[in-house]
């Protein structure tokens, strides 16, 4: 007997789409049940690494003796390049630049040179320490700021965007202000690190248990290290402790090594990377140096800009290229600029490879359009808001000439004005623009400062190849339903949505269906979970097989009870064909009797979006998200100290799937937006050495850092644009920049020193150091 | 005390199974067993260094008066060799027999607590443990109770909402942990036989002394031993540097180190009182000292670490020490029989170098209140409020006379050299003169003769340099002006 019975005369399933059912592992989370890839049973005789690390930012290898090494306490196997059996490259973009094991080079303090393998992690850790490595330093490229945009070495081609003549609009423009911004990167500090566990099999055979966000990937990588057809390898995640971009591709170092060294030795192999290792040897969200130079008018309607936006790439290509590109494609925000020009620059430094992190170079896009409007605001006098709302494109439904993104694509769903419109109402901006003038003037030490900033993010994976999904879906003779499709489970509820899609499809209450992990066997060739799109993708994908195996059913009631088609109607549990209504499993039970296929392949690619890069130019996003915060902060003016006191948030996720899942990302995605912009500082010395490596020294936010009144809401009137799944909208990267809002009220309240008559230029992140070191600027300007 | 008896094995409670171990690394960390020996895999390691909570159980142990005090504490950096005689609660130990959540693990999901789910144990256990004890937190007591557990995905306002529910998931009566309290007390005395632990050898030896004396002498005979009391700066030793500890003698058991007395104006502190253990009577004292212990660490750390420890640890960005520096507290330092005791400003000889013979302890520190007509403050400056290392710390006492001279100033400073150090230059160009603005700002240029500040990952010399006069102005306008806030506070004044 089933435990859960099903209502046959319910009037609605539970849990479908547009429902706001609780996350799927709730529950096995909070009883510390819930199953990650270091919490699996391990097979008996599981070895376990440690990876030696360079100690040099960049340098010849002379001599690597792993003697000590090899004769430590429980020490199995040392690997090296030398024992890569396929190709030591897991370099993403083909570039051939991202080796497994460092290759008679290293390019950055931090790169794993070999790999320990021992009975136990605290051996292979300890046994990785007594290597003795000579190296021949070579002169060490660490920061950006410095380095020379036209003629640094790029990891990758270079984005060029056009669109009019910006020099010639810039030279006639009444108003020009130039500058340049430096912004941090960011780590990813998911809670559960790098790992992967491999298992070998016969013959070729392998299957890794990997914490990765991009299965297909990971398995192809580990088939290009190995040697093997991809066939010979199965990867499988259930789900991860976080990702955020930090699992992409940089889950596939740990996992190739875990592969070869289980082949080799052939016992299972773990690779867990401790905190510091994980931080010091994976890629982060690039930093960027970003140079403008804007026209506008007296009246601060800009008409021309001209960006630069160099980035951090690192010492290999990784994502650089398409997330410098992205930034690009998000330098214009929700911002009409009639004349723009915005180059990319990749550089290629001896750190760590920069790679994705949600948002992927958009947020850092948003941060250059932001900043011109802030240069832009107290240039001409006014109040950033009033020169955001100026310049926005058009809205949805005007026939205008503002609407057309800097690389051709007309913005067709721009609803950003009703909902600033609405934000500025709720959170009363006007009303507390006067009390916080009015608390300055007579607060000699604590200002405070308000800013409201609006969001307007690209849905679609700008390498158009990627914007498919696949999804296997079967359905047992009991009626229940195994769900599985391509995408993966990092916490965000995408597995949950995917299933409500699944229930409402079927009609049938949403435990009848099972979630399952994520495992190239089932579905092939999927697209990392990237770039916000995993509902889209893979909820259309998963409709699509659900829909298939509801054809054949339709097929089959409408042939065996002689009604039209038409006649068959799924309702909740049960399907009504003709007069007669059954439960929806023993229709299942008889279709089976009467060999219908129960088991459906489903696909999906998005339509309509095309992008030529070389040109520049596509309609590159399928649609976009738009929001709007609103954030209120203290700032101490004697030691740069801050307190966010209240942030407002309006977001659009179209016709939510879940506004639950949906408001848990924004929240989410706003706090670490913040952290990015505030304290989350990456330190290099002089020698290359990534000094904030821990959570001792490198800082997210806290309970305690959060606005301490925190609004949010989704815009309840909205709907996709588009025909995506059920009209909802992505929901996971973009309400991450919703916390420039709270770079730009410090910046703000910054300002206030010097009477708001000098744009404080604060860079991110604005720790409280760049704070006050803003503020004293300010106070000499003024007094200069 | 040669004549102690002595026990070669360890002997506490896990969950409800009593646990016995005779072969035990001393540097075994609590995690590592959990996970490994155990499969108790609810407890999840994030970062293995005490920062990120995922790793966060229950320690029950038996306070010196007979009661039960259960804490959350950091599993990655707390050894087994300091569990001898407690009671460790791990997140399985929480839901019914049937299957039915505990109301903190029901209002965590009902209010989505959870994404990804990885800190979600650790989030569990700290707002178990803060809700036994506070089964109704305001807001300031959750923050605080949660300054020690990361989360990435949720922005923690879920988990706000569901901490502020849990009491009307069920009340503490029914909670299983407070309900066999006195059966639990019952099984912990019985594992108090008063003898010594002692386990392996060489490279491997644990000690678990029998009492004060014991540890006296165990230290004198073993110089070279490690010291590990809170072991939250000794667990990193091990988990991220590797290093040998052998031979370790734990001290956090040790009642005689844990006294607190208020007497002839002073607090006196034993070296074992943890900061969790000191708050309350030090805030009451000397009440700039309740928020600056209130943002040491995190609440693990505060339950584990203690006060004699970041005295003896000597480290230059130790929080109490400047403060105490200020009030001019005195040092008990003990070595066998002998004591002797010193300024505290004195122990501190250069960087990595403390007035501590071989052989001999930190026992206890005297601290003086500050008179009635004493100022007295504390300002810690990091790059995130909580839960943060200090980059700039100024710990400032001053009286005024009655012509509004200032009669006498201490200054201490941390982060701004190799040591705690006083601003002797900056007190001089204040005594004696009036407490004006002119008065400050003169003495604010003579910071460069007391401090020349380093740059590293928390700060720039710059930015220390200018706060650390900066604070001396805060100082100066919190002590003369009632008008507007001269900081910015996330709660409202007590």
């Amino acid at each position: 007997m089933n435990k859960h019975m099903t209502d046959l005369t319910a009037e609605t399933i539970t849990g479908g789409v547009h429902s706001s059912p609780r996350h799927d592992s709730a529950h096995k989370h909070v009883a510390g049940t819930a199953v990650y890839i270091d919490d699996i049973t391990e097979p008996a005789g599981t070895l376990h690494a440690g990876l030696g690390l360079s100690t040099v930012a960049h340098g010849i290898l002379k001599s690597v003796d792993l003697d000590a090494v090899r004769a430590a306490p429980g020490v199995v196997d040392v690997l090296t390049c030398a024992d890569i059996p396929g190709v030591n490259d897991i370099s993403p973009s083909g570039m051939n630049d991202d080796p497994v094991l460092a290759e008679g080079k290293v390019q950055f303090h931090g790169q794993p040179i070999f790999c320990v393998i021992a009975e136990t992690r605290e051996q292979a850790r300890r046994a990785a320490r007594l290597a003795r490595i000579e190296y021949e330093e070579l002169p060490a490229d660490i920061d950006i700021w410095d380095l020379d945009v036209k003629t640094h070495r790029q990891v990758f081609t270079p984005l060029t965007l056009k669109r009019g003549d910006t020099a010639g609009a810039l030279e006639t423009a009444p108003r020009r202000v130039k500058g340049r911004m430096r912004l941090g990167g960011q780590d990813h500090f998911y809670l559960e690190g790098q790992v992967s566990l491999a298992v070998p099999g016969e013959d070729d055979e392998v299957l890794v248990h990997c914490s990765t966000q991009g299965p297909s990937e990971t398995q192809h990588m580990i088939a290009h290290a190995l040697g093997v057809p991809s066939h010979a390898v199965t990867v499988e995640v259930r789900r991860m402790g976080g990702g955020f971009g930090g699992k992409e591709t940089q889950a596939n170092q740990c996992a190739a090594l875990a592969a070869i060294a289980a082949k080799k030795l052939n016992r299972a192999v773990k690779v867990r990377l401790d905190r510091d290792e994980d931080m010091v040897a994976t890629g982060k969200r690039h930093d960027f140096a970003i140079d403008y130079d804007v026209g506008f008018d007296d009246e601060g309607r800009i008409l021309a800009v001209d960006y630069t936006f160099a980035l951090r790439a690192g010492f290999s290509a990784d994502l650089s290229g398409p997330v410098g590109d992205r930034a690009l494609f998000h330098c214009d925000n929700a911002y009409f600029f009639p004349h723009v020009h915005a180059k990319s620059a990749p550089l290629y430094t001896n750190t760590v490879s920069n790679t994705a992190f949600r948002g992927f170079g958009g947020p850092q896009g948003m941060v250059g359009a932001e900043r011109v409007i802030d240069e832009v605001a107290f240039a001409v006098g006014k109040d950033p808001l009033d020169i955001r709302k100026l310049n926005f494109y058009d809205a949805m439904g005007v026939e205008g000439e503002r609407n057309v993104t800097p690389y051709h694509q007309k913005v067709e769903d721009c609803i950003i004005q009703r909902i600033v419109a609405e934000l500025e109402t709720s959170a009363d901006y006007a009303g507390r623009r006067k009390a916080i003038a009015e608390f300055n003037a007579k607060s000699r030490v604590v200002k405070r400062g308000l800013a409201l900033t609006p969001v307007k993010f690209g849905i679609s994976f700008t390498k158009t190849e990627s914007n498919q999904a696949g999804a296997l879906v079967h359905v047992y003779t009991d009626g229940s339903v195994h769900m599985n499709h391509g995408g993966t489970e990092m916490g965000q509820g995408l597995h949950l949505k995917v299933a409500q899609v699944v229930a409402e499809e079927f009609q049938i209450d949403l435990e009848r269906v099972k979630i399952t992990a994520t495992t190239t066997a089932k579905v092939p060739n999927t697209s990392p979970t990237a770039a916000s799109s995993g509902a889209d993708l893979n909820g259309m994908a998963a409709q699509d097989a659900a829909r298939q195996i509801k054809q054949r059913l339709i097929a089959f009631a409408a042939e065996t009870w002689q009604v039209p088609r038409e006649a068959v109607i799924f309702l909740p549990n049960r399907v009504r064909i003709g007069e007669t209504e059954i439960p929806f499993n023993d229709l299942v039970k008889k279709a089976y009797i009467a060999r219908v296929q129960l088991s459906a392949a489903g696909f999906y690619k998005t339509p309509k979006i095309h992008w030529d890069r070389s040109k520049g130019r596509g309609h590159a996003f399928y649609y976009y998200a738009y929001g709007a915060a609103c954030s209120e902060v203290s700032v101490d003016t004697l030691t740069g100290e801050y307190v966010v006191e209240r942030t407002d948030i309006l977001h659009d996720t179209g016709r939510s799937l879940n506004k639950i899942i949906d408001i848990g990302q924004i929240e989410g995605g706003f706090i670490q937006g913040m952290g990015w912009l505030t304290t989350e500082e990456l330190w290099w010395d002089g020698k290359g050495r990534l000094r904030t490596h821990a959570p001792s020294t490198y800082k997210i936010p806290l309970a305690s850092d959060r606005p301490k009144i925190f609004n949010v809401a989704l815009t309840d009137w909205s709907e996709a644009y588009e025909p995506t799944i059920h009209r909802s909208k992505a929901v996971g990267e973009p309400p991450l920049p919703l916390g420039l809002a709270v770079l730009h009220a410090l910046s703000d309240a910054v300002a206030s020193v010097a009477d708001h008559t000098v744009c404080p230029r604060l860079d991110a992140p604005a720790t409280p150091e760049r704070v006050l070191m803003a503020i004293e600027r300010l106070k000499k300007d003024r007094k200069g | 005390m040669a004549d102690a008896a002595v026990r070669s094995h360890l002997r506490f409670i896990l969950n409800g199974r009593d646990v016995t171990l005779t072969d035990v690394a001393p540097d075994q960390t609590l995690l590592d067993w959990l996970r490994l020996s155990r499969a108790l895999k609810g407890t999840k390691e994030g970062c293995a260094e005490g920062d990120c909570g995922a790793c966060s159980v229950l320690v029950g142990r038996l306070t010196p008066d007979g009661g039960l005090v259960y804490e959350g504490v950091n599993a990655c950096i707390r050894f087994l060799g300091s569990l001898d005689g407690c009671h460790v609660v791990t997140v399985e130990h929480l839901a019914a027999k049937d299957g039915h959540l505990h109301p903190v693990q029901q209002a965590m999901v009902d209010f989505h607590g959870s994404q990804c789910g990885f800190c979600t144990p650790g989030f569990v256990m700290s707002l178990y443990g803060l809700w036994m004890q506070t089964p109704n937190p305001d807001d300031r007591q959750i923050e605080t109770a949660l300054q020690g557990n990361l989360c990435r995905c949720t922005g923690y306002e879920p988990i706000l909402r569901a901490a502020r529910a849990i009491s009307s998931y069920g009340g503490t009566d029914k909670d299983p942990l407070l309900s066999e309290r006195e059966t639990m007390i019952a099984r912990l005395k019985a594992l108090k036989d008063g003898a010594r632990v002692e386990i392996g050898a060489g490279k491997h030896r644990l000690v678990v002394p029998a009492g004060l004396d014991d540890f006296a002498d165990l230290l004198e005979a073993s110089p070279t031993a490690t010291i590990v009391a809170g072991s939250t700066d000794v667990g990193l030793w091990v988990t991220k540097h590797m290093r040998d500890i052998s031979p370790v003698i734990f001290i956090a058991g040790l009642d005689e180190l844990k006294s607190i007395s208020v007497k002839d104006g002073a607090v006196t502190i034993g070296a074992g009182v943890t900061y969790s253990e000191a708050i309350d009577t030090l805030g009451q004292h000397i009440p700039a000292l309740g928020p600056l212990i209130a943002r040491i660490g995190g609440q693990q750390v505060r339950n584990m670490g203690t006060i004699g420890g970041n005295i003896a640890n000597g480290s230059p960005i130790g929080d109490t020490p400047p403060a105490l520096i200020a009030l001019g507290a005195t040092l008990t330092l003990r070595k066998g029989k002998a004591r002797r005791t010193i300024p505290l400003q004195d122990f501190f000889i250069a960087y990595g170098k403390q007035d501590r013979q071989p052989g001999e302890f930190v026992e206890a520190v005297h601290i003086p209140i500050p008179a009635q007509d004493e100022h007295f403050a504390v300002y810690k400056v990091t790059k995130r409020r909580d839960e943060d290392i200090t980059a700039t710390l100024g710990a400032l006492r001053m009286t005024l006379a009655d012509d509004g001279t200032v009669a006498s100033i201490c200054i201490a400073y941390g982060g701004m050299a190799a040591t705690p150090k006083r601003a002797l230059a900056v007190e001089a160009a204040l005594l004696g003169q009036p407490w004006t603005e002119a008065t400050v700002e003169a003495a604010m240029e003579k910071y460069p003769q007391d401090f020349s500040p380093l740059t590293d990952m928390r700060a720039t010399a710059d930015y220390r340099a200018l706060v650390a006069k900066n604070l001396l102005l805060r100082f100066y306008l919190e002590t003369t002006s009632n008008a507007a806030p001269a900081q910015v506070s996330r709660y409202e004044a007590a």
